[in-house]
């Protein structure tokens, strides 16, 4: 235990130490901020905003001073700051990131540049739409199906409960770690061109639940992966491990389960124990 | 109708069997002097060995079905719609067909060939 | 079919400046490049052999065509990319079923990814290596005059 604790202690001084290497301390800095609204059909242009920071100033805290002291109609989506709800992801500097993750002093430069995500459609601003990466979500079915559990809320009959190990909660917790932020998304090369593509989310989440030992779907998880424009269509970029602000990792996920889809690796999923808590 | 795993399992097949034929292919044009080696009667002397001939072959074979899967994968990406995908399915078979078809015929004519 | 809203998208523009996602997406460009060119340089070395089946005199002359200067440099380009192709392609094979990626986890900050481990960085490094090394071989036969 002490091993660990020394082991995490000095793993952090190692990263503070390089992240104070990389810092760069400036009393202020130019946003150049896309803007249009594209329901009006109005054309892209850049709006500059000089805007005083601090160390610990976010591009998130920038982008709100300048929609406070400087122009109110500044469209941008934002909720929890501190990078758990996945509202404010953006192209900064020409690469997804979360803004509110994002310190202006890790930023090279002067003047940083804020753009809609690519690969969403764009609605205003810094604002785009959602709505095909949520429905590529959807479509992997992303709840625990399992035949022999009262799973629907509305038709329960027993009490019951999983029984997992720890180890089996590693295998999958990591890639329920995923916000939808929609970096990933839009880094993928792949989703740049193929708009039936799942994208590294949807398939990330695909190996989550293949993963658990919980769900009993892992076959037709498989076949609803191996089409035309699904997981064969991912070459390994690693562009949506490389944006990804939570550790997910997807594209360990996605070649986990092509391994399976590829046979070279064996599922040795044992389906987890379901005991009857109900009261007799 | 092949599923796409399947065709990915035979595209990766294809690509570790050409790595080594045209290993053989490439030191063939090592053994003598790389000049002498593409002068017209010993490359017909190549065509004449029956294992070589096999292997060219195969090396055709190979290499047209991995090449041309490669560019299946890449045109699907390119455009979505049934059209796009049933245009870009028949090329690729088809062009793969025909430069087999072109190859085998360079190999049994030249097999056929006597020296200059 | 569905005809999804293109707004937007990267498109081509996607697989300019690789570099901005590392080694990986380095990767995955010259793959795909490579692969496109080697696959032309297939079709055009079927074509060129085809004369052949035409004679001596018919060999002869595309051999001149081609035994030039530029077309010794574009063979050269032949032989990096097939080698990195081949290479790195070994690795994606490994990587694409899941071997040499590591295991899921539990993830902390500041979360690197550990599909993008060094193992894979070290493969497409050797692939490059590979590729320069059979270029210089290639080099050393073609213009050595050997």
């Amino acid at each position: 235990m002490t091993e660990t604790i020394e082991k995490i202690e000095h793993l952090d001084k190692k990263r503070a130490k390089e992240h104070k290497e990389k810092e760069i301390l400036r009393s202020s800095v130019t946003l150049k901020v896309l803007r249009a609204n594209r329901a009006a059909g109005e054309p892209a242009r850049y709006d500059t905003y000089e805007v005083p920071v601090q160390r610990s100033t976010t591009v998130l805290d920038a982008l709100l001073w300048a929609k406070q002291s400087k122009d109110h109609s500044i469209g941008i989506r934002y909720s929890c700051r501190m990078a758990s709800c996945g509202s404010c992801g953006m192209k900064i500097n020409g690469i997804p990131r979360l803004a509110c993750y994002t310190k202006v002093s890790e930023l090279e430069g002067s003047t940083i540049t804020c753009e809609p995500l690519a690969n969403f459609p764009h609605l205003r601003d810094l604002v785009t739409d959602f709505s095909q990466f949520f429905a590529h979500h959807k479509d992997m079915k992303p709840y625990v199906q399992n035949k022999a559990a009262d799973l629907d809320p509305s038709q329960i009959t027993k009490l019951s409960e999983f029984l997992q190990t720890p180890e089996d909660v590693d295998k999958f917790l990591q890639f329920s770690y995923c916000i939808k932020c929609g970096l990933c998304y839009s880094a993928c090369p792949t989703v740049a061109m193929d708009t039936r593509f799942p994208g590294p989310q949807a398939l990330g989440q695909a190996y989550r639940y293949f993963a658990d030992t919980r769900d009993g779907a892992s076959k037709d998880r498989l076949d609803m992966v191996d089409e035309k424009h699904g997981i064969f269509r991912c070459h390994f970029a690693g562009s949506c491990s490389t944006v990804c602000p939570k550790g997910v990792d997807p594209a360990l996920g996605i070649q986990l389960l092509r391994g399976h889809l590829l046979g070279f690796s064996k599922s040795e999923k044992k389906a987890a124990e379901l005991k009857d808590r109900s009261k007799a | 109708m092949l599923k796409e795993s399947q065709i990915m399992k035979i595209h990766y097949m294809t690509g570790i069997a050409a790595l080594f034929v045209v290993a053989v292919h490439i030191l063939m044009r090592l053994v003598m002097p790389y000049n002498l080696s593409l002068e017209y009667d010993n490359v017909i002397l190549n065509y004449h060995n029956l294992p070589y001939a096999v292997l060219l072959e195969s090396i055709l074979v190979l290499i047209a079905i991995h090449g041309f899967n490669g560019l299946r994968i890449i045109l699907l990406e390119m455009r979505q719609s049934r059209g796009w995908e049933g245009f870009v399915t028949v090329v690729t078979i088809a062009a793969m067909m025909g430069v087999i078809a072109y190859g085998t015929r360079t190999i049994i004519v030249a097999n056929g060939l006597s020296l200059g | 079919m569905e005809v999804a809203d293109r707004n937007n998208r990267e498109g081509l523009k996607g697989w300019l400046n690789p570099g901005r996602y590392g080694w990986e997406r380095v990767s995955y460009w010259l793959q795909r490049l490579t692969g496109v060119g080697l696959l032309a340089y297939f079709v055009g070395h079927v074509y060129e052999t085809s004369s052949l089946t035409q004679g001596i005199d018919a060999w002869n002359a595309m051999l001149e065509l081609t035994q030039t200067p530029l077309g010794h440099l574009i063979l050269l380009l032949v032989i990096g990319m097939s080698t990195f192709h081949s290479a790195n392609g070994i690795r994606l094979i490994f990587a694409e079923g899941g071997k040499g990626l590591g295991k899921p986890g539990r993830p902390d900050y500041p979360y690197d990814a550990v599909s993008l481990n060094y193992r894979q960085k070290s493969g497409i490094w050797i692939a490059l290596i590979l590729a320069a090394v059979a270029m210089l071989y290639g080099a050393s036969v073609l213009f050595g005059g050997e």
